[in-house]
């Protein structure tokens, strides 16, 4: 163990190095945004709407304020002005049609447990008390809160009404509906609940004001440069006074990219009582306040021929989305892409409801959609007596079938071959409920994911130090995929160096400008900018080294020779060849070499190439046919996402992704009673994620080979379609063990018995 | 949570006495329970007399019965040898229950008097007539998956949510008390109430009473028992259904049976006619189909709960199958 762990540390591209901040995580060292300890650092808990729908009339706060240790009792008549509010127009960050809810604005209710009021007190307990004796009245409205009695109301996003080129248009290709006349034809209506995020860490921040217009904000998102640029916007003041810390985050999935009502809360409370101020959600508020998977029904009408060509799918789409937030994720694109199918047609729609809005989730939308797509691939093998990985061969596609492009690398049928013999495919019987295991009936499935693999721009800052370290610096975040390990690797095998010479700073808003991270994308965007700067930090040290005394040596020799050695350089083929830091500095005229660049996804390869990432699930399921308990007793994922930088991150990928899907597919939905418009599923003990005994024994393997379009590392990201295409697949062995086919997540005992 | 005060007596009179004097204090002991339940303010003692000072933890064999303390924490009953031995069923019953870590800190007396998990009961701003009296019951028309489908009334719904209680309901446990006017013993099957007009009373414990034990009569129930609890995903979750099920067979016949349910009304549900229509017969899955029918008269069921029509008969024979090793 201890030699096995020894040896994977030598940090190369690939190789399964433990995590950088590991040590720093399990022994607790690890400060999350709440954990910061400021001077004055006061308390602030949140007081949630009672009704949907309407206005308030009245809010008794005296006996709130009356309570011991309280500083201020923040409501819509009392609240410190958010400059940014005033606009007729308060557009979120990133852009969706409609704005963010402009928290203690106006007396205007939105949703159940939306904020009204926050009270801030100096201990925690004395806040929450005080928060109990916070008392509105109300004028109500007439709430809709039910997505399947509203899906009339469904209507066709903003985005999509201005730019029928949009991805959420209606798409057509070939002829329209056309399944209705296939030989063998199926239609059917899937439903996925709402599902909540639910990670590890709450969501929490410490707002602290450092000056009247300089704000400091610990906050847990996946985003410092755009929660910067959010906060600068609302208040008014330069995007340089804002500085945004998010050095650990304990898990995000999405609810990170969003800035939310409690954040903005926090900021004017710590303006109010001119204290910092600490404000963490609690678990029923993470149900309300940081958006959630959308409530999506779905149809899909599809047709074939009766050797296994597939000749049309129509797949609709109608997701639940706010009053005053157009909440969008591309559903349908999987059914645009995946199959062979000459005639498609997708329709995506929204339905605003009296909720709060939605968030991407991971997998955002293809998880969605690739339950009704590989449900339905499923359904149509079976009606076809064909086997479904056969059937999926069958339509397997080379070119993208949207826009005839060539794929910019494609090796998913190496993934269905690993998949399949790991599983042990061949044991599966085409007739549902053959095949037992003592009581238990066993069922195999299989499902696939895809998500684009996409690349934006980053820049990066690299310094070394004079002890021959090298420090690169990113506002990226690590929301918990392993980033800082992932780019230490980069720029370890970049530089030629020991991963433990280089350290990856990230989560703060000073750095250099990265993205959000989501989308899977990370890697390959912010992993291109440290490659990048890397070798730019390498020529920049070859030219330095040739400048010195006797540099004639460093300028014969190419700027990938250069070896960094504590105190100089070297060259990897002459080991006698030395640049003392100290001249080099002087050259410099600094105390360290420093290089900031910024790194574009170049070329026309965009243009040329549709570029996605790829995955297989097999399962095989358990069900108990009299209780009809489903238990998942084995999963083999297997993936095309380019170049694997680090087999153990990414194998954990994989796994949180497999787990997240047996979450959806069999215990995750949170459930609103409608006549209040309220969640009664709102806690870990009514909302089930899945436990340890629910993750059975799970295999992951990577096809692991480079996508040289994408970016010069070869990566195509990984995060998403861990958990795309899992649900489905639990659901077809489900199928494949009981004969029952559950188009309604999740697969609880009571469906099926 | 309210302000409160707290106080820890080390003799049991001090604190029958508290309690007795004061309406408003509560005991606590675990706390996994009540405190949570004081956070999201659906609980509001102006007292906690906190009884883990007081010498109740005690697992013991006398004369013919288990004696457990109301201390006695449920992961160490679930592992204690004489409870292994002489009442298996009790021990699969509390290792059902909650997760190891809520175990190593939950009471066997706490268990017993845990409150419903009602969503309606646990969100202070919907109605709930166990809550709050006489403000309605949300469940009744709302959302109840996982409610009663026997012994209920138009003012409460809910279930009683203790593992551990079904189990000692099936073993013909009995509850000693101690209280102002001194001490008596309740039969487990009396202890917790249907909710009739008044579901804020879970049980017939009367102000100002402790728990202070609970005793099992020791029988032939070791070999054939079987606790199922029916939950949507593997464990830590609270049953849809459970089933207590204990059998003592000779021969293939029958001898003697016991069998509650969890997960089905107010109180763990004892089902004496289904045991009569066990006893005598052979262990095959035919009787326990019979028994199953006979346990499920009565039953009815709401808006969300249909399903437990059928799967509570199911879980009963599975139940019954398990334990008497039938495949
Ligand atoms: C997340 C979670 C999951 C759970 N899952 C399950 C499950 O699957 N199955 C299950 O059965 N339980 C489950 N539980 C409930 C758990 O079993 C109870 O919380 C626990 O048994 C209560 O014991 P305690 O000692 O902590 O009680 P406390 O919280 O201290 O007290 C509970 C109540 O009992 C009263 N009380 C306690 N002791 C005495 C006494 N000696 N005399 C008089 N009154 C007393 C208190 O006043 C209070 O009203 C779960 C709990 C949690 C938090």
């Amino acid at each position: 163990m201890s030699e096995q762990l020894q040896k994977s540390q030598s940090g190369a591209i690939g190789e399964p190095m433990n995590r950088v901040d590991g040590r720093l995580k399990v022994t607790g060292a690890a400060k999350y945004s709440a954990e910061y300890e400021l001077p004055n650092l006061v308390h602030a808990v949140l007081v949630g709407s009672t009704i949907a729908k309407g206005s308030i009339k009245n809010i008794e706060t005296r006996q709130a304020e009356r309570a011991p240790g309280v500083l201020a009792v923040i409501t819509h008549l009392n609240s410190p002005k958010v400059p940014g509010f005033a606009e007729r127009d308060h557009p979120a960050e990133p852009p969706t049609a409609g704005q963010p809810l402009r928290v203690f604005h106006d007396n205007k209710v939105v949703f159940n447990d939306q904020p009204i009021a926050v009270v801030v007190a100096d201990t925690l307990e004395r806040a929450r008390y005080a928060a109990s004796l916070v008392k509105a009245q109300y004028d109500q409205d007439k709430h809709q809160t039910n997505l399947e009695a509203n899906l009339g109301q469904g209507y066709l996003p903003a985005q999509a009404k201005k730019n029928p080129k949009s991805p959420l248009a209606d798409y057509q290709r070939g002829e329209a509906d056309a399944y209705k006349n296939g030989a063998t034809k199926l239609e059917a209506e899937y439903v996925i609940p709402s599902e909540m995020h639910n990670p590890m860490e709450l969501q929490s921040i410490i707002a602290h004001w450092e000056a009247p217009d300089r704000l400091t904000v610990y906050d847990k998102t996946q985003a410092v440069i755009g929660t910067q640029r959010a906060f600068a916007k609302d208040w008014g003041i330069p995007e340089a006074n804002v500085k945004v810390i998010a050095t650990f985050v304990g898990g995000a999935f999405g609810n990170g990219l969003h800035n939310w009502p409690h954040e903005t809360a926090a900021i004017i409370a710590a303006k109010k009582v001119g204290r910092p101020v600490k404000l963490v959600l609690t678990r029923e508020q993470m149900f309300t306040m940081v958006g959630y998977r959308p409530y999506t029904w779905q149809k899909i009408g599809m047709s074939a021929t009766p050797d296994g060509k597939l000749t049309a799918i129509t797949h609709e789409s109608v997701g639940q989305t706010s009053t005053y937030e157009q909440f969008t994720e591309s559903t349908l694109q999987q059914t645009r892409m995946m199959y062979t199918a000459p005639n498609v047609t997708t329709r995506y729609r929204i339905a605003s409801l009296d909720v709060s809005t939605p968030v991407w989730m991971r997998g955002p939308g293809e998880a969605t959609g690739a339950f009704a797509l590989e449900s339905a691939m499923d359904e149509m093998a079976h009606a076809l007596n064909l086997d479904p990985l056969e059937f999926r061969l069958r339509n397997y596609t080379d070119t993208d079938p949207d826009n005839g492009k060539p794929w910019s690398t494609k090796y998913l049928k190496e993934c269905f071959q690993m998949g399949a013999e790991r599983i042990g495919w061949s044991n599966r019987k085409q007739q549902p409920g053959s095949v037992k295991s003592g009581e238990w009936l066993v069922g195999y499935g299989m499902g696939v994911g895809t998500f684009g693999a996409h690349r934006g721009s980053a820049k990066m800052k690299a310094i070394l130090t004079k002890k021959g370290t090298v420090v690169l610096q990113s506002a990226t975040t690590d929301i918990g995929p392993g980033t800082g390990t992932a780019m230490v690797q980069i720029a370890a095998t970049t530089l030629g160096l020991p991963p433990e010479k280089i350290t990856f700073q990230l989560g703060n808003s000073t750095f250099p400008t990265a993205p959000s991270q989501g989308g899977s994308s990370t890697v390959n965007t912010v992993g291109a900018a440290v490659q990048d700067a890397c070798i730019a930090l390498r020529e920049k040290l070859h030219q330095l080294a040739a400048a010195t005394p006797n540099g004639q040596v460093f300028s014969a020799a190419k700027p990938e020779d250069i070896v960094i050695m504590e105190g100089h350089l070297s060259l990897a083929n002459d080991k006698l060849a030395k640049a003392a830091y100290s001249d080099l500095l002087r050259q410099n005229n600094e105390a360290e070499v420093e290089v900031t660049i910024e790194s574009k996804p170049g070329g026309s390869d965009r243009d040329k190439y549709s570029m996605y990432s790829y995955s297989v699930h097999f399962v095989q399921v358990h069900v108990q046919p009299l209780t009809g308990e489903v238990r998942v007793k084995k999963v083999i994922s297997c993936a095309d996402a380019g170049t694997i930088v680090n087999q153990k991150t990414a194998g954990n990928q994989m796994m949180g992704g497999a787990v997240g899907g047996i979450g959806m597919a069999l215990t995750e939905g949170a459930v609103i009673d409608d006549r209040y418009g309220r969640y009664v599923t709102k806690d870990l003990a009514d909302y089930h994620v899945p436990v340890h005994a629910d993750a059975p024994n799970m295999e992951f393997a990577f096809v692991n080979k480079p996508d040289p379009h994408v970016n010069a590392l070869g990566t195509k990201g990984i995060g998403e379609i861990a958990i795309i295409g899992m649900a489905p697949a639990i659901a077809n062995a489900v199928f494949n063990a009981t004969g029952k086919r559950i188009r309604e997540l999740p697969i609880t005992p009571d469906k099926l018995i | 949570m309210n302000q409160f005060q707290y106080m820890r007596p080390t003799k049991q009179k001090a604190a029958i006495d508290a309690l007795a004097k004061d309406p408003n204090a509560k005991i606590i002991a675990g706390g996994t329970n009540l405190i949570d339940l004081m956070k999201r303010g659906v609980m509001t003692p102006l007292k906690l007399i906190d009884i883990n000072k007081l010498p109740l933890n005690k697992i013991e064999h006398e004369g013919n019965s288990t004696r457990i303390g109301a201390l006695a924490l449920n992961g160490a009953v679930a592992e204690d040898k004489l409870v292994l031995e002489k009442q298996p069923l009790l021990a699969q019953a509390l290792n059902a229950g909650a997760s190891a870590q809520l175990r190593n800190m939950a009471t066997v007396g706490g268990n017993m008097l845990q409150r419903t998990r009602c969503h309606y009961f646990y969100d202070t701003a919907l109605p709930c007539n166990k809550r709050e009296p006489g403000s309605g019951c949300g469940a009744l028309e709302g959302y109840n998956r996982m409610h009663a489908i026997f012994g209920f009334s138009d003012k409460c719904i809910a279930v009683h949510p203790s593992d551990m209680s079904v189990a000692l309901v099936a073993l013909d446990a009995t509850v000693l008390v101690s209280g102002p006017k001194g001490d008596r013993r309740i039969p487990f099957a009396e202890f917790h109430r249907l909710p009739g007009d008044t579901p804020q009373q879970d049980t017939n414990l009367a102000q100002g009473e402790l728990v202070t034990a609970v005793e099992i009569p020791d029988a032939a129930f070791t070999k054939h028992v079987h606790y199922l609890k029916v939950r949507e995903r593997a464990s830590y979750a609270f049953a849809l259904v459970s089933v207590a099920a204990a059998l003592s067979i000779d021969n293939n016949t029958i001898k003697d049976a016991r069998l509650a349910m969890g997960g089905v009304a107010h109180k763990p549900w004892r089902l004496t006619e289904a045991e009569k229509a066990l006893i005598g017969k052979p262990a095959t899955e035919e009787t326990f189909r019979q028994a199953a029918e006979v346990a499920m008269r009565g039953a009815k069921a709401f808006k969300y709960n249909a399903y437990k029509l059928k799967l509570a008969p199911n879980s009963i024979v599975q139940a019954l199958k398990t334990a008497a090793a039938v495949a």
